[in-house]
Order: C-alpha cells, then sequence, then structure tokens
C-alpha cells in the first residue's frame, strides 16, 4: 500500500503536497485534495479515515483564521471545485447549491429570475458551505436570521467518508432531526458539508437606508427602543461606533411607495439630522476593523452599557455607563439582532481586559463574548470562547460523529 | 421491570409528592393518547412535576431504575410522540404553567413548558406583541409541545416555525442534569438540534421565546375559483410576484361542504375552491401589495372575491378554514388527518393524482393545505363500521406520502413523525442518513430512555463504530416498539 498522497490521488484528480503558505494559523497542511464532485468529496473522506488524517475543509478562506489553529492538519479539503447550482426552483423559492459555490456567483444567479438568499456576505469571496460551517450574517439577520433560520437541507460527508442528508427541499418540513441547523456554525468539526438547501425571498422592489449620528449612549439606546417597537418592521437595524463617533443605520425594503412612507417614519422618529439614502453607509454590513475581532452575543439592552465598557473614561467599577462615545481604539458594528462585532487594535493584556468587562457586562443580559480572531501571543485557548454552558452535551456529539478526531482537531470549543 | 414500577413510583412520590404522582389505572387512562387517537397505551405512572428540579429527579429517577419516560404538553400532538409507554413514565407539563419573565426591550419572554402558546401572546398583547407560531390547535397547545415539534401554523409562510422563534431552551438531559441550549452560545447549536427532536433529546423545563411585533394592519381576501387548479394558479401568480403573504390557504370542494355544514361559514356557493390571502405588516406596504394580490386572484379566473372589512369579517373567512378538520366528521364518520408536503409548483400534479387515487379506491379525500409553502392536510375519509374501510384509508393516506416523497417533498410539515410515521422515514431517508441523525440522539441519550420508539424505526445502538451494526437490539424481547 503506498502513501496517503497516492490513496488520495486514486479518487480524487485534483490532489497534492501543501504549501506552507496555505497553513491554518501556522498548520502547514500535508496535503490539499480538491475534489470536483459530491462522490468524490466522501471517497476522499473516507481515505482520510483510512489513513488516520486529521481533515480540516476550505472554501473560500475567508474565516481559516478564526478560531484557534487545528492541533493537526494532515489534509486540507478544498470545497472550491464543488461550484455548481443543482437546482434553483425559483417558483418554490428554494435552491440547491454545492457547498464551494462563492455567496456572490449564487446571488448573481438567483438575482436574475429577481430572488435572493438573505443573507449578507460580510467577507467576499465565501463560499456557500464556509457560510454555514460559520454561521455567518450581517445585518439582514434582524429580520431573516443566519443561515441556521435559511437552510432547509444539508448533504454532508461523515468522517467515515458515508454522505447522509437531512432535511429535503421543501421549506415546511419536520421529518427527522434537523442537521442543517446543527452543522451551522460547527466550524467543519462534525462533518463535510458539500451540499445545501436554502429558502429564498424574492428581491424587494425598494430600500431606503435611514442614519443618523448619535451624540451620546442614551440616545443610541432610546433610538434603538423606539425602532424596534415601531410598525415599520426594519429589515436591519445597525449601529457603528468609531472613535469619530457612533452612527444608527436603519434598513427599510419593500414596494417603493411603501418604503418612502416608511423611510419618513423613521426619519422623523430618530429626529433631525437623519437622512434618508437609496445606497448603504460604507461601514454597512462589514466587519470593524482591528487585528483582534470579538464577537458578542447581546441584546439590545445591553447595548449601552457594552458600549460603555470600551469607553476609557469609564472606571472598571463604575455603576452607572459613561454617557460619551468609546473612544479607545475599538471598532463596534452591532445588530439589533443581538449580535455585535469589536475591532481591536491593542495588546495581549488590554484584549484580555476588554473580554473581561465584556463578559463581566454581558452576561446578566444573557449574552457572551467570544474572539474570532487575533494575533498570535493574543490570542490563547483558554480566553477565545468563554463560558461554554453545554460543553458536555457538545462533547459528546463530537464524539459520536467523529469519533477519531479528526475534523479541524482542537479549532473549536472545549478543544473539540 | 414489573416489580421496579411500584418501587420507581414509592420513589417519585416521595420526591414530588403523592397527590404528584399518579398510578391509579382509572386515572391513567386519561393519559392512554395524545390528538392522535388510534394509537394508545395506559402508561405505567404519570407525574406531575411543579418545577424544573422536580422533573430532573424524574428523569434521574428513571435513569437510575432503566425506565423509559415519555414528556407530554397539552397532548394535542397528531403523530403520536406523546404516545405513553405501557411500562414507563409519563412526564405531564401542566403544573409548570407560569410566564416567567416579559423583557419588552429585548423582545422576549421567558416561560414554562406547560404555558399554552396563546396565553403567551395574551401576556405580551398590550406591549404590542404576540407570539407567533400559531398551529390551529393554539388555544390549548403548550409551549413546550410546540418545542418538541418544531409546530408552525398558518402564518409560518411569513414568520417561519417554532425554531425560528426559540432563543434558548433550559433542559433536563437524559442524564437528569439542568442545561440551558442557547441560540447565542458559543459551540454548537444544539438548541438547533433540540427544537422538533420530538421530545427525544430531552425535556424542556424554561423557554426563551422571541416576541414578534403586532403588525400595523392586516388584510384577508376570500377568493372562490371553479377548480383547485385555478386556484393554485392565483398562488403561483402571488409567489412570482414577489409577494410573501402571511398566509395562503385553499380548500377544496368536499372540505368546503364539510365547514359549511359544521358552522355555515357561508363560502360562495358552487366553489370547487376557495384561496384565503392573508397580507400583514406596514400599512402602506400591504396596501400596494394587496391591491396587486386581489388582481393576481381575478386574474386567475375568481368568480367571486370577498374582502374582510374588519377582524369581525376576517374570523368569518377563517371560521370555515379553522373549522375544517372537526367539520370533517359532519360528511364522514371517521377521517385520518394526513400531513404531507411537495414543492409548491407540484400541486396540480399532485392534486390530479390524489384524484386518480381517490377514484381508483372509492375512498374519499378532501383536501385542505397551507397552499404557500405546499403542506397538504388531505383527510381521508371512512366509515369505522365498515370492515376493511380503515384499512383501505390507511392504504390510500400512505400513498399519499409516497406522492408526496416522489415529487421531492416531506413526509411531515408540522405533525411530527411521532409513532405515527416512524415507518415511513426509510421511504425519504436512507439508512445512512437516519444513523446520523440518531448519533445526535445518541450523544444525548445513549441509554434510548428519552420517548423512546418515536421518529426512527430503528433505534441506533450508540456505543458502536459508526456504521457499523453488530449485537442484540437493545429492546429486543423486551417491548414491542411500534
Amino acid at each position: 500500500m503506498g502513501g496517503p498522497l497516492d490513496a488520495l490521488a486514486k479518487v480524487c484528480g485534483d490532489v497534492r503536497p501543501g504549501e506552507p503558505e496555505e497553513g491554518i494559523l501556522g498548520v502547514a497542511p500535508r496535503f490539499v485534495a480538491a475534489p470536483a464532485t459530491v462522490p468524490e468529496a466522501a471517497e476522499v473522506m473516507r481515505v482520510a479515515a483510512e489513513r488516520d488524517l486529521a481533515v480540516v475543509p476550505r472554501g473560500g478562506e475567508t474565516r481559516l483564521d478564526w478560531g484557534l489553529p487545528p492541533e493537526r492538519c494532515d489534509l486540507l479539503l478544498d470545497t472550491s471545485r464543488l461550484d455548481r447550482v443543482i437546482e434553483h426552483a425559483a417558483g418554490d423559492l428554494v435552491v440547491k447549491a454545492e457547498a464551494g459555490l462563492t455567496m456572490e456567483r449564487l446571488a448573481e444567479l438567483l438575482a436574475e429570475r429577481g430572488q435572493r438568499l438573505s443573507l449578507d456576505t460580510p467577507l467576499p469571496g465565501s463560499t456557500v458551505g464556509g457560510t454555514i460551517a460559520t454561521g455567518a450574517a450581517g445585518p439582514l439577520r434582524l429580520l431573516y436570521g443566519s443561515p441556521r433560520d435559511l437552510v432547509i437541507g444539508v448533504t454532508i460527508v461523515r468522517a467515515d467518508g458515508l454522505l447522509a442528508r437531512s432535511g429535503g427541499k421543501v421549506v415546511k418540513n419536520v421529518a427527522g432531526y434537523d442537521l442543517g441547523r446543527l452543522f451551522a456554525s460547527s466550524y467543519g468539526t462534525l462533518g463535510l458539508i458539500v451540499e445545501a438547501a436554502f429558502r429564498l425571498h424574492p428581491v424587494p422592489s425598494a430600500r431606503a437606508y435611514i442614519t443618523i449620528p448619535v451624540p451620546d449612549l442614551a440616545m443610541a439606546h432610546e433610538a434603538v427602543q423606539a425602532v424596534l417597537h415601531s410598525p415599520v418592521a426594519p429589515s436591519a437595524l445597525e449601529c457603528d461606533v468609531t472613535p469619530e463617533g457612533m452612527t444608527l443605520g436603519v434598513l427599510l425594503e419593500g414596494v417603493p411607495e411603501g418604503v418612502a412612507s416608511r423611510a419618513t417614519y423613521v426619519a422623523d422618529l430618530l429626529g433631525s439630522g437623519a437622512r434618508i439614502d437609496q445606497e448603504p453607509p460604507s461601514w454597512w454590513g462589514a466587519y470593524p476593523d482591528g487585528t483582534t475581532l470579538i464577537e458578542l452575543t447581546a441584546p439590545p439592552s445591553a447595548l449601552r452599557p457594552f458600549l460603555a465598557d470600551l469607553s476609557p473614561d469609564t472606571p472598571a467599577a463604575a455603576k452607572e455607563p459613561a454617557d460619551t462615545a468609546p473612544a479607545r481604539s475599538a471598532q463596534v458594528r452591532w445588530s439589533a439582532s443581538g449580535k455585535g462585532y469589536v475591532g481591536l487594535t491593542a495588546d495581549a493584556n488590554e484584549v484580555a481586559e476588554v473580554l473581561a468587562r465584556l463578559r463581566a457586562t454581558l452576561l446578566p443580559h444573557r449574552g457572551g463574548a467570544v474572539v474570532r480572531y487575533a494575533p498570535e501571543g493574543v490570542r490563547t485557548a483558554d480566553d477565545v470562547w468563554g463560558p461554554v454552558p453545554a460543553l458536555t452535551l457538545m462533547r459528546r456529539v463530537k464524539d459520536q460523529f467523529d469519533p477519531g478526531h479528526r475534523l479541524s482537531p482542537g479549532r473549536f470549543v472545549g478543544g473539540i | 421491570m414489573d416489580q421496579m414500577l411500584p418501587a420507581l413510583a414509592e420513589r417519585l412520590a416521595g420526591a414530588l409528592g403523592d397527590e404528584a404522582v399518579i398510578t391509579d389505572p382509572v386515572r391513567l387512562r386519561t393519559y392512554e393518547c395524545d390528538g392522535l387517537t388510534n394509537h394508545r397505551a395506559v402508561p405505567a405512572i404519570v407525574v406531575l412535576p411543579e418545577s424544573a428540579e422536580q422533573v430532573a429527579a424524574v428523569v434521574r429517577a428513571c435513569a437510575a431504575a432503566g425506565v423509559p419516560y415519555v414528556a407530554r404538553g397539552s397532548g394535542t400532538g397528531l403523530s403520536g410522540g406523546a404516545l405513553p409507554r405501557t411500562d414507563g413514565v409519563l412526564i405531564v407539563t401542566s403544573r409548570m404553567r407560569r410566564v416567567l419573565e416579559i423583557d419588552i426591550p429585548n423582545q422576549r419572554a421567558v416561560v414554562e413548558p406547560g404555558v399554552i402558546n396563546l396565553d403567551v401572546t395574551r401576556a405580551v398583547r398590550p406591549y404590542g406583541y404576540y407570539f407567533a407560531p400559531d398551529p390551529s390547535s393554539q388555544q390549548i397547545c403548550s409551549v413546550g409541545g410546540n418545542v418538541a415539534e418544531n409546530s408552525g401554523g398558518a402564518h409560518c409562510l411569513k414568520y417561519g416555525f417554532t425554531a425560528h422563534h426559540v432563543l434558548a431552551c433550559e433542559i433536563v438531559t437524559p442524564d437528569g442534569d439542568l442545561v440551558t441550549l442557547a441560540a447565542g452560545d458559543p459551540g454548537y447549536d444544539l438548541l438547533g438540534a433540540f427544537v422538533g427532536s420530538e421530545g427525544t433529546l430531552g425535556i424542556t423545563t424554561k423557554i426563551t421565546v422571541r416576541l414578534t411585533r403586532v403588525p400595523e394592519t392586516v388584510q384577508t381576501l376570500l377568493a372562490a375559483y371553479d377548480s383547485i387548479e385555478a386556484g393554485g394558479r392565483a398562488v403561483s401568480a402571488i409567489i412570482a410576484a414577489g409577494v410573501v403573504p402571511a398566509a395562503i390557504e385553499m380548500m377544496d370542494a368536499l372540505s368546503i361542504e364539510a365547514a359549511e355544514a359544521s358552522v355555515a361559514c357561508g363560502y360562495p356557493p358552487g366553489a370547487g375552491a376557495v384561496l384565503i390571502v392573508e397580507l400583514d405588516g406596514p400599512e402602506t406596504e400591504v396596501a400596494a401589495q394587496f391591491t396587486e394580490v386581489e388582481r393576481l386572484c381575478r386574474e386567475a379566473g375568481a368568480f367571486e372575491i370577498r374582502i374582510a372589512a374588519d377582524d369581525d369579517a376576517r374570523g368569518l373567512i377563517w371560521k370555515g378554514r379553522k373549522s375544517a378538520f372537526a367539520a370533517v366528521g359532519r360528511i364522514s364518520p371517521a377521517y385520518i388527518v394526513q400531513d404531507g408536503v411537495i414543492p409548491r409548483t407540484a400541486l396540480p400534479q399532485v392534486l390530479a393524482s390524489i384524484d386518480a387515487l381517490s377514484a381508483e379506491s372509492g375512498v374519499r379525500v378532501a383536501n385542505v393545505f397551507h397552499a404557500g409553502d405546499g403542506n397538504l392536510h388531505p383527510l381521508v375519509l371512512f366509515d369505522d363500521a365498515e370492515p376493511g374501510a380503515a384499512e383501505r384509508a390507511e392504504e390510500v393516506s400512505g400513498k399519499i406520502l409516497d406522492l408526496c416523497i416522489e415529487h421531492g417533498g416531506s413526509i411531515t410539515g408540522e405533525h411530527g413523525v411521532g409513532v405515527d410515521k416512524a415507518r415511513y422515514m426509510p421511504r425519504m431517508f436512507s439508512d445512512t442518513d437516519l444513523d446520523t441523525m440518531q448519533m445526535v440522539r445518541c450523544g444525548f441519550d445513549p441509554a434510548g430512555l428519552c420517548n423512546p420508539g418515536k421518529v426512527f424505526p430503528t433505534p441506533r445502538l450508540c456505543g458502536e463504530v459508526p456504521g457499523v451494526r453488530k449485537g442484540p437490539h437493545p429492546y429486543e424481547g423486551k417491548a414491542d416498539i411500534f
């Protein structure tokens, strides 16, 4: 029996040794395989199981630096050749695509029929599979949720190389467990996503972005609450914070006459200084700048206190949040759906201090803070995830799906 | 086992108090079935816990004794998901009915599992909010049951299912531990796997639900057509125009006849199909889209269109639809409510095939469906006094599911698999698919004591190497699981 490379080459037409620069957070892969079909991907996984190869999936390489480095990476499984749309059933508002298709290409194809997958793509080049595996979403998550809410079926390759499906291609379906939701945000640790079906929505015929600079945290809180409890049904409600100031943005989508009157309503609600545009502001839907990215679970009630944490004027023990905008190096993008991102360019001590503060502040709001990426030296395994309440169950699920701990080992919570 | 149950009952009475444990055979009979009454099993013990800690104590006691247990909310399920075990404990959540927290700034509420679906809405309505999942049984079904079944309802076309409206569940794991699964927590989305797992992964004891802002306006119309095909054309046209209605419902002539006999809903006489379309949202949006919907309904051949002028008129339009299941009792002594899903565009073909099936077998089928999302509820009519009729109806009902699978659909859109459809799962999924789903179950419940015999036709052995079956079946010789 030959080496692993030969064994892989027998089942996959595109196999080669890995290059050091393809390393995942410094861990270089021994081999790279790019299967061209789903059966080929399954064969590659089967060979990996036979040869005890640790496998890390790679889509558009947009979030490979998220999380922790793999304990080992024998095989980088590149999905970029799995890039077909299997079926776009426009009349059913459903699409099924392979995992390596980029979100942009998918959006183009759907737009030809006046439809969309209602997920933003914060990082261009992201693939369908990577988007699911990382639970990626942007401002539209307020109304439409994240991949777990829009995936209606998945095909995965298990650690042992067998293909398995859950869900299907109809939106309403409660037959069996929903592996699509389980695989969303599982970061390649349970299996390889090879196909996914999504629920689609019509592209709205009109949209408007209403933005307003907000001078202080109390006003930010009040404006958010006013919009949330109003009847305008926003598609997105975002807060952008830089050292220069805070801006609130509301996205309305619908029919032209409806959007026009709702936009006026929101602008009135937000007060003087609000502007209405057809195009998004420059910061819309992108992650904040910084060498460290922290993802927050922060419901609307947490907005004011967590922003105060990021202000250097707030002493750690302060009971009342400072009412000035944060002036630390932090940048913040927060969605009223309860997700936020903090970008920091700071040393390990400062990041640790910010994390501790944020976690303490968010805890009573049932939120938390996770480090998505950080420079080596700042990123420490203990501090990346924060508390993981159901870790025991997660380990047991992992052990079932990947008993040999070969799939993205060590990349995820609790050493999973 | 027989000696074990009295000891277990005693232990449970010690933990919960005598009046929370039922072993009297007459009282136990109350719990012998859920909303699907053709499956019955009298549980050995019923417990009525009042708190999460008590549920955990019951589960720990069952685990220690190796006794299976089943959770039950209001017992309105239509797939036998809460069918008890004759050799097990039924854990009824009807004493856990507190709304624990209403958090309007964050648009959420925390409730106990026995809280009635509509009571969540009643509690938050004064603040301008409601709980979106609206199964037809919402006046009596429990939120815990909604979580187990991932319940939908007429309005899930626009608003989604329970899974989209639950932010966290505190659960008692099959180990008897209290753990919170929350959508925002780091790690696997175990909440996503738990919702819709039909009570097989644990028992939820506290649920954080998302609250939805009451829409500014609601507009409802009823359109009458000569045929289902014409109604179907209207549905396609509405979807193609980029409108996402809150609900699109359709009824055929037979179900209209039943509804008329039962509630005198006054639908247009002679209609071969009626379509109900409801739009909701900001007033200006709804106004513009409603005009278009009305036009599209007319273009598809509606011979009459009624627009609800107010809530009373809207209630009247919905009355016929909501009474349809029960109303069928007026035109048939017995019936099976089927729940299948097809891609919406396959509607005309599948309905024609159901017609053919009905003609060929002589079994009448009334059709009521959530037309917007292709969720069919064929009502298969039969006379239970006639020998063999039930079997013939069952056969037609099964063939309808085959049609759904053939067209790329599903064997259940909202009623769940439960005990009723476990045998159909292999028609929709491969052995590997089912084996893979059960890996989740093995992670949560390796002993297989939590609502066993539901969802999956064959339990997976949890200790085995994936893909390889060996050793005796865990239930071999112990129980008849179907």
